[in-house]
């Protein structure tokens, strides 16, 4: 019995071998240094982690349907910086911390509609998704200097700025509103028509189509999801620094795509789960936190991850060989 | 209409496109600013689209052999910093050749991981650019580099300087821009590079060999990077450890404008001189008129989809994409 | 028989593409609980046919009808819904979804919320496949099954409709004997039930074995339909090939020269094993098989794609190891490949450049390509081999298929090989550049050219070839001159039958 379970066990970190990196990444860390290993430190990693977090999971939807999301950075500031502004609006003067909601509101739809207008570009016009969110990466990020004036915004609601430092028992919210999203996503994904539709999509396309699955809105819907979550994780941010810069969220599409391709959400579709994005978000939470912690020098997180993105990458095609069937072009 | 002239000239359209938008850009700036039209704003667009421009050229090549190569930004801090930071201590003439040797290895890993290993190219130059933005804050400890003697030194001209009277960043970029333009349609190499990328199995069964032209196409990447770097820390005089950031992107988006498919076959370096030189007279154009310097990126944004996008309905011979 | 009102019925079937007349007044119908075999040679229409019946493509003239009403399939699905279900030769499923997942796929039975019914789901779906006796359960992933499974899967997704015609396209290319017993024993079932079967192959045996009637299609047109009881392999194939396409057997002697390339024992698991021969200069030897005998990847093997596990190949006496298609290139060996648009040609490119692609890097003047000498082959192979295109300019993905096929041919030629293999020659190609491209074949080997033709169509190695060889099963079952070879033993020497060394 215990022989079968731990053959379970092994079978599964076969299947999701970026639980096992979690797993040495956690004792490394947990034996080299001190403070690794502590409640409040746990907290820390996953409040700092819930930003690309949050964006992973978005990504992870998309990705599974094919596609690809790079605009996120740049709808993060945009929803950031209307969080932040709109609160400050003479019209909600009046609302105490009410002034709040529209605020957060508005940065939620804000993220729907870019990623919507994302999805509908993609489905209608049939231009791969990497061009089109590279342009609206950039065009976004125009968006939030005409809108912020290349300036900060300050929250001057404080209710705002110490809604980053509430707990929920010993959990902070930032943390568990992460958590709850995740979980909200896995369901989702695993659970649901739209989500096994959305492996069907990018798995067989061409199946999918033939077998009635509408291809188009099943991409727009999980576009509007990702911006729905880079909002999300604007909104928390900046909850978290109390202001919106016109330059927060630079280069996380980078962090966010690392992170999902180590959890083994393949860049062509069809495969890929919540549960590996999670371990790969932690993997990289616990990296940055763990190194800073033995007072590594930040820069060499940045090698470390990129090493092991490729060597993932490596690994995979070589059990993976098979697939060309001996043809060596 | 719209829909029955595309299938007709469909990829004539297509062709020229970018084209006639440039030319559309430059008559309506010029009528609405008078300094648009001036020799000198001329120059100057040129010599502030060279950096892009030289880093582009690589890209085009990478992108027509089928692959991506998102490490240049990257690659470009690593090249800076270290050009840079050894013109002190090495002197400029010994500085320049480590600097490219060294740039050169990053391409050939690139090169190799792609080219003979087969790994999905997006995803090793995304490895890549992390890797590469952690050596270049190791190396510097991070710390900015500077030249100390600026005025004394003759590395200034590559950034500063002119060569007979016309400005060294627009003659390196010009200049690179010929060599590779004959390269691509004139010499074996560009044959194969276009064979690879337009079909890259077809290729191997003509006896290409596949892997060795994708390698030097990243080797090729890695130069002009290198080239930029020799123009941008000239120009500087010293380098902020992250300063290539982001330009990955901002090159891809000249490459794509200028009409290069992402699947690879397709494009040419001339075309993207002129995505280069679009978006640099977009940005200037703007400016002139007292736009601030990002509503470029609005402006891009917009032209980017639009362009790729008749470019691809010409192809299908429809409008809208038969997604269901 | 009693007559029954058919399950499915085609009347006048007409379906043109640009250029093309696939379909030309097509008579087909299925009776419910009968196994109706549609046999063609490849391009006599058996799979516009077969999309037309599926719903993928709808006929530019006729009527479908079925069980006695006039339809109209716009779509899979609509086919689907209205009873009749294809099963793919190549799979259609989610690799990395569940059995459950890809039988009901787009169909998924769903609670409040979105929510996928798994309960419902499994329970259809386990019901399903114990009734086509399967081992495996409904939550199995796709990507996990054997290709025998997969099937099974296929299958089961007919049976989530009332299924009254299902359509089998090559069911048997990738099975073992063993799965073929039990996906025939699932076929006998559906008849039983009284569902209409739709069964495409190339193997004899296999429909002989199993059909109730053979309706066979030649260049578009309906030729016949006879009851399997009462007919024999001969007449059916005599129906197949026909006469009209003018393919007279070659009986011409021809004047060999000396041994060029010699195939010891060669062998690359699992594709083929310890095959072989000797081919002499002017000669054109057939290697004639079914899809998947090991055919192309012998060719494949010999032109480096594939490293061999054993054995000798000789050119000229000499034994050499050719490891890359840049080794058999200078040894002379020449692969005009199966599969055209992917391996022969990149469509990207203009004419001029895919004929000279193998040896740009020589035509070369000091650094730079010499156009000249470039358009000067092209001319001079645009003429040998008459093809017709308004310039070199034209991107070759504009030319028609014969045309193309020249160019892949003109671009080996010129390369001034010891050895040509031609995969498939004439696949996808109009009739009257099929006799083109057979006549330069046979003047290649008259010129001193060694020539292997490796074909499906029986019409086609007869005619090219001085011998035949047959292949089954990655082996070679027997060798043919032209003078001795009879088509009788020919398809019992390709299909595992007669004297051959069935598996």
């Amino acid at each position: 019995m215990a022989y079968l379970t731990r053959n379970a066990l092994v079978r599964w970190l076969m299947q999701n071998p970026i639980w096992g990196f979690v797993l040495i990444v956690f004792i490394f860390f947990s034996l080299m240094t001190d403070h690794f290993f502590d409640l409040r430190n746990f907290q820390n990693i996953l409040v700092q982690t819930s930003t690309i977090g949050l964006i992973a999971l978005g990504m992870t939807l998309v990705m599974i349907n094919g596609n690809i999301d790079l605009s996120v950075g740049a709808t993060l500031a945009l929803a950031a910086a209307f969080a932040v502004d709109v609160q400050g609006w003479a019209m909600f003067a009046t609302w105490g911390s009410w002034q709040i909601l529209p605020a957060v509101t508005l940065a939620l739809l804000v993220g729907v509609v870019l990623g919507g207008l994302n999805g509908f570009i993609v489905w209608k016009t049939g231009v791969d998704a990497f061009i089109v969110t590279l342009g609206a990466m950039l065009g976004i990020r125009g968006l939030v200097f005409v809108y912020t004036g290349e300036s900060s915004f300050y929250a001057m609601n404080f209710a705002y700025s110490d809604f980053s430092a509430l707990k929920v028992g010993p959990l902070p919210v930032l943390a568990l509103i992460f958590l709850l999203c995740t979980i909200a996503v896995h369901l989702l994904l695993s659970r649901t028509v739209h989500g096994r539709n959305s492996y069907a999509v990018g798995g067989n396309r061409e199946a999918a189509v033939n077998a009635g699955i509408r291809v188009g809105p099943h991409m727009m819907v999980n576009f509007m999801i990702i911006g729905f979550l880079a909002a999300l994780s604007g909104v928390l941010l900046s909850t978290q620094m109390g202001a919106a810069t016109p330059n927060l969220g630079r280069d996380y599409e980078l962090w966010v795509i690392t992170a999902v391709v180590l959890g083994g959400t393949k860049l062509t579709g069809g495969k890929g789960d919540i549960i590996g994005t999670f371990g790969g978000v932690l993997a990289i939470g616990m990296l940055r936190n763990g190194m800073n912690l033995m007072q590594v020098p930040a820069f060499y997180v940045y090698v470390i991850l990129g090493s092991i993105l490729i060597a993932v990458l490596f690994l995979d095609k070589h059990f993976n060989r098979q697939a060309e069937g001996g043809l060596r072009l | 209409m719209l829909l029955t002239r595309l299938k007709a000239g469909g990829p004539a359209i297509a062709r020229q496109g970018i084209l006639v938008a440039f030319l559309l850009f430059m008559v309506a700036f010029s009528l609405m600013s008078d300094r648009f039209l001036s020799a000198d704003n001329f120059m100057s667009v040129f010599r502030q689209s060279a950096i892009i421009g030289v880093m582009a050229l690589g890209v085009t090549i990478v992108v027509i052999g089928g692959n991506l190569d998102l490490s240049v930004g990257s690659m470009l801090s690593f090249a800076t910093v270290l050009v840079v930071d050894l013109h002190d201590k090495i002197g400029p003439e010994l500085a320049i050749p480590v600097m490219i040797l060294a740039t050169l290895c990053l391409g050939a890993i690139n090169g190799a991981l792609i080219g003979f290993l087969r790994l999905n190219s997006l995803i090793v130059t995304l490895g890549m650019l992390s890797a590469i933005q952690g050596l270049v804050l190791i190396y510097s400890g991070g710390q900015n580099v500077d030249i100390v003697d600026q005025q004394g030194t003759w590395f200034s001209i590559f950034g500063r300087g002119a060569i007979m009277g016309i400005a060294t960043p627009i003659v390196m970029f010009l200049g690179l821009a010929l060599l590779f333009h004959v390269i691509m349609s004139s010499m074996p190499f560009g044959r194969k590079v276009y064979a690879v990328g337009g079909n890259p199995t077809a290729s191997v069964f003509s006896g290409i060999s596949r892997s060795r032209v994708v390698f030097t196409t990243y080797l090729i990447s890695a130069l002009c990077v290198s080239m930029a770097a020799i123009i941008l820390g000239s120009r500087v005089m010293g380098s902020q450890n992250n300063v290539g950031q982001g330009y990955e992107l901002q090159v891809l988006a000249a490459v794509i404008l200028g009409g290069t498919s992402l699947m690879g076959g397709s494009g040419s370096i001339s075309r993207t001189v002129l995505g280069v030189l679009m978006l640099a007279f977009i940005q200037n154009g703007l400016i002139l008129m007292g736009q601030p310097y990002y509503m470029q990126w609005l402006v891009t944004w917009a032209i980017i989809i639009i362009a790729v996008w008749l470019d691809v309905a010409a192809k299908r011979g429809r409008l809208l994409s038969p997604i269901a | 028989m009693t007559r029954k009102e058919p399950a499915l019925r085609l009347q006048q079937i007409v379906k043109t593409f640009p250029g093309v007349r696939a379909l030309d007044g097509v008579d087909f119908e299925v009776l419910p609980g009968e196994v109706h075999a549609l046999l063609g040679e490849n391009g006599a229409g058996k799979s516009t046919l077969m999309k037309v019946l599926a719903g993928m493509y709808q006929p530019n003239e006729g009527q479908i009808y079925i069980a006695g009403e006039e339809v109209t399939m716009t779509t899979p699905l609509d086919a689907k819904n209205q009873g009749v279900v294809l099963i793919h030769q190549e799979l259609s499923l989610v690799p990395e979804m569940t059995a459950a997942e890809n039988i009901y796929l787009g169909e998924l039975p769903r609670k409040s919320f979105g929510r996928v019914d798994w309960k419902t789901l499994h329970a259809r779906c386990d019901e399903i496949l114990s009734r086509l006796k399967c081992r495996f359960s409904s939550d199995t992933v796709v990507a996990g099954l054997s290709i025998a499974n997969q099937q099974m899967v296929e299958i089961a997704r007919a049976l989530t409709v009332d299924a009254r015609v299902v359509i089998f396209d090559e069911p048997t290319a990738s099975l073992t004997d063993a799965e073929k017993v039990v996906l025939f024993d699932i076929i006998n079932d559906l008849k039983a039930q009284g569902v209409g079967i739709v069964y495409i192959s190339h193997r004899m045996d296999e429909i002989f074995t199993l059909s109730d009637r053979i309706t066979v299609l030649r260049d578009g047109s309906y030729r016949g339909t006879l009851v399997t009881a009462e007919t024999d392999e001969d007449e059916v194939t005599r129906l197949m090939i026909g006469r009209s396409l003018d393919l007279s057997r070659n009986i011409k002697t021809p004047e060999l020269g000396d041994v060029v390339l010699e195939v010891r024992g060669l062998s690359c698991a699992p594709s083929f094993s310890d095959v072989s021969f000797a081919l002499r200069a002017g000669e054109v030897v057939g290697f004639y098989g079914l899809v998947g005998a090991g055919r192309t990847e012998l060719a494949e093997t010999l032109f480096g794609l594939r490293r061999p596990d054993g054995g000798t190949i000789l050119i000229d006496g000499a034994e050499v190891a050719t490891t890359s298609p840049q080794d058999a290139i200078a040894r002379g060996i020449s692969l005009v490949p199966e599969n055209r648009k992917e391996q022969g040609l990149v469509l990207t490119m203009n004419c001029r450049d895919n004929m000279t692609l193998p040896q740009v890097g020589d035509l070369t003047a000091g650094p730079f390509v010499s156009s000249g000498a470039e358009i000067a082959i092209f001319d001079q192979y645009r003429d040998r081999l008459a093809i017709k295109t308004p310039s070199w300019r034209q991107l070759v993905g504009y030319l028609s298929g014969g045309n193309q096929q020249k160019i892949v041919i003109g671009k080996w030629l010129s390369m001034q090989p010891r050895v040509l293999i031609v995969d498939e020659p004439t696949r996808g190609i109009d009739v009257g550049s099929k006799a083109e491209i057979h006549n330069l074949l046979r003047e290649l080997a008259a010129q001193g050219y060694a020539v292997i033709v490796i074909s499906s169509e029986m019409p086609e190695v007869l005619h090219v070839s001085d011998r035949i060889i047959a292949m089954y099963h990655g082996k070679i079952t027997r060798e043919f001159s032209a003078a001795e070879v009879s088509e009788d033993a020919l398809v019992q020497a390709i299909s595992g039958l007669g004297n051959g060394t069935a598996a």
